[in-house]
């Protein structure tokens, strides 16, 4: 579990997030909804550790993220921010070799190189598995990115938009293959999500945030409801059933 | 498939394949600058002087493309040198201030141990106190950091110019003489300890090296993996200072005044572009040797060939420019 108490963030002079406090269940796929700069971002920035906690506290899995070592920590979560470049010139096989660092420290054994082949396998990148990242797509080097945090094989995934690039097939199938992780191999996933209709069709647990605080959050049937999002993104929407998971309709 | 399942193996593989060649030219190049030409009397002294600037030639060498990389790896981006962020100006600053307080007779007069201590230890010291504030304000905001190094190293070198102007012109041209880079003035005396020094940083390196490779995914790559990000930065960083510290204060400022500016970014470059590999335990090594065989058989050049009628920078620019275009364009390096 992920737990936050009065957390509070500026960047600046501007408040980022203010007071959050909430707790994100184990063993479910928790999507984080809301406008853009509604600090979505920045909280799980916070909770990867890749932002230093300015007030408040947040533990994951009992384990102070100010205060646990970073290796540690880089052994429960695994965290993708979204992509900067990287100088060095890597081929995909190696960027997700990077992947099993936390677990082997610069000298993979033969169980390392399995999981990578795993990862490349998983994401449909084993034929372009020596191709160097600045030859590949946009969409292929994010698959690539999201196929290091799965070799990281760690307890908690933490994907700030995810989806980014992606196709809708590989875009659907990075969420089946999450909820997979989930429900099979006792996986907890926080995935921050822009279009709510992944969400909605694939979340267990929904957290919706707008102006640096939470505004809903719970099962995905009772935040997406009309009223909730209408207000969250400050345009009208519709929410209908399909399957009988919720259906947004806010394109039209 | 056999391919995949070892990923790290062609890397290895490239690794062995030029780091061989790569000393087999410096051994051939080494014993040519030794032996070429000796004629046959003096030879105990000739061979004396030959050596002794071949170790100031290896020490600069191994400094000059050790600290590239290094920084070119904290600061993620292959255009800069630490000469570019004012560690040169700074050293031209402070031989400058030296000669405008002590006088031309002074600055002759201090011995050159504790000149050559002082002087790594100041350059250190700056060098800390610069990137400190900066990195420890905003660690990770390396462009900013850059820019105000970039900046430093302008107001270093117009602090220079402006100090320069104001000495009498016998002083100026001592200064001159000390900001220059010249392997004859290789101060035997020094290159033990020089030459010690820059041996235990390029060993420290390769120590972090399976940590660099990760450092070189950037900032949030290398916390996700579990690296103690500003301590290895700060480390790195450290690392270069002392390391162009200790290379400046035996032979000059390799790219100050001479058309050498470029010659860390040469390296670098060449190293990407032959070792073909991310791997620091292989880039390190190989920019080493580049920048070792480039300055022996450059200076043999101006030396024996040239017969020093023209800069030591220009042969350097002019052959390890023409073999860096030509990697660019083959597109080897990017």
């Amino acid at each position: 579990m992920i737990e936050l108490d009065g957390v509070c963030h500026d960047i600046g002079s501007t408040r980022i997030l203010s007071d959050i406090s909430a707790e994100i269940p184990r063993g479910h796929l928790t999507a984080l909804i809301g406008p853009n700069g509604a600090g979505k971002s920045t909280l799980l920035r916070l909770i990867g550790r890749l932002e230093s906690v300015q007030r408040g506290r947040i533990e994951i899995d009992g384990l102070d993220v100010a205060q646990t070592p970073s290796a540690t920590l880089a052994r429960r979560m695994a965290v993708l921010g979204q992509q900067t470049a990287i100088s060095s010139r890597l081929r995909l096989s190696e960027l997700v070799g990077f992947g099993r660092w936390p677990h082997h420290h610069g000298r993979p054994r033969d169980i390392d190189r399995a999981a990578v082949e795993t990862a490349l396998q998983v994401f449909g990148l084993s034929p372009l598995a020596d191709r160097f990242l600045d030859e590949v797509s946009g969409g292929q080097a994010q698959r690539a990115y999201l196929a290091m945090t799965f070799a990281q094989d760690t307890d908690w995934l933490l994907l700030d938009e995810p989806l980014n690039n992606l196709d809708m097939s590989h875009a659907r199938g990075l969420m089946a293959r999450l909820s997979d992780l989930v429900r099979r191999a006792g996986k907890s996933v926080l995935v921050v999500v822009h279009e709510v209709n992944y969400a909605a069709a694939w979340a267990d647990h929904i957290v919706a945030m707008k102006q640096g605080r939470i505004v809903a959050e719970g099962a995905p049937r009772d935040v997406l409801k009309d009223g909730t999002l209408s207000m969250l993104y400050d345009t009208p929407v519709a929410v209908t059933q399909h399957e009988g998971r919720p259906l947004v309709l806010h394109h039209y | 498939m056999a391919e995949m399942a070892a990923p790290f193996a062609p890397a290895r593989r490239g690794a062995a394949g030029i780091v061989a060649p790569l000393a087999a030219l410096l051994l051939v190049s080494s014993a040519l600058w030794l032996f070429q030409g000796l004629g046959e009397g003096n030879r105990g002294f000739i061979l004396a002087l030959r050596a002794i600037k071949l170790g100031g030639m290896m020490t600069v060498a191994a400094a000059v493309g050790v600290s590239t990389i290094l920084f070119q790896t904290v600061a993620g981006n292959r255009v800069l040198t630490p000469s570019i962020m004012g560690f040169d100006s700074l050293y031209a600053l402070l031989q400058t201030a030296m000669v405008a307080s002590l006088g031309a007779a002074g600055f002759a007069g201090i011995a050159s141990l504790p000149k050559f201590l002082a002087e790594v230890g100041i350059m250190c010291l700056l060098a800390t106190v610069l990137f400190g504030t900066l990195l420890g304000r905003g660690s990770r905001d390396i462009g900013r950091t850059i820019l105000t190094g970039i900046i430093f190293g302008v107001m270093f070198r117009s602090a220079r110019d402006l100090l320069s102007r104001l000495i009498d012109p016998n002083e100026f041209a001592v200064v001159q003489a000390a900001t220059v880079v010249n392997f004859a003035r290789t101060d035997a005396s020094l290159l033990p300890l020089a030459a010690t020094l820059c041996a235990i940083c390029v060993a420290l390196a390769m120590v972090m090296a399976p940590r660099l490779d990760v450092l070189a995914l950037g900032r949030d790559g290398a916390i996700n993996l579990g690296l103690r990000f500003r301590r290895l930065v700060i480390a790195t960083l450290g690392l270069v200072a002392v390391l162009v510290s200790v290379s400046t204060a035996l032979v000059g400022p390799m790219s100050l005044f001479g058309p050498a500016a470029f010659f860390g970014l040469i390296v670098a470059g060449i190293a990407h572009g032959l070792a073909r590999s991310y791997r620091h335990a292989v880039l390190l090594p190989v920019a080493a040797l580049i920048a070792a065989n480039i300055l022996v058989l450059g200076q043999m050049i101006f030396e024996r060939i040239l017969g020093q009628q023209t800069a030591m920078g220009v042969v350097i620019e002019f052959a390890g420019g023409l073999f860096f275009l030509f990697l660019l364009l083959k597109g080897r390096i990017r």
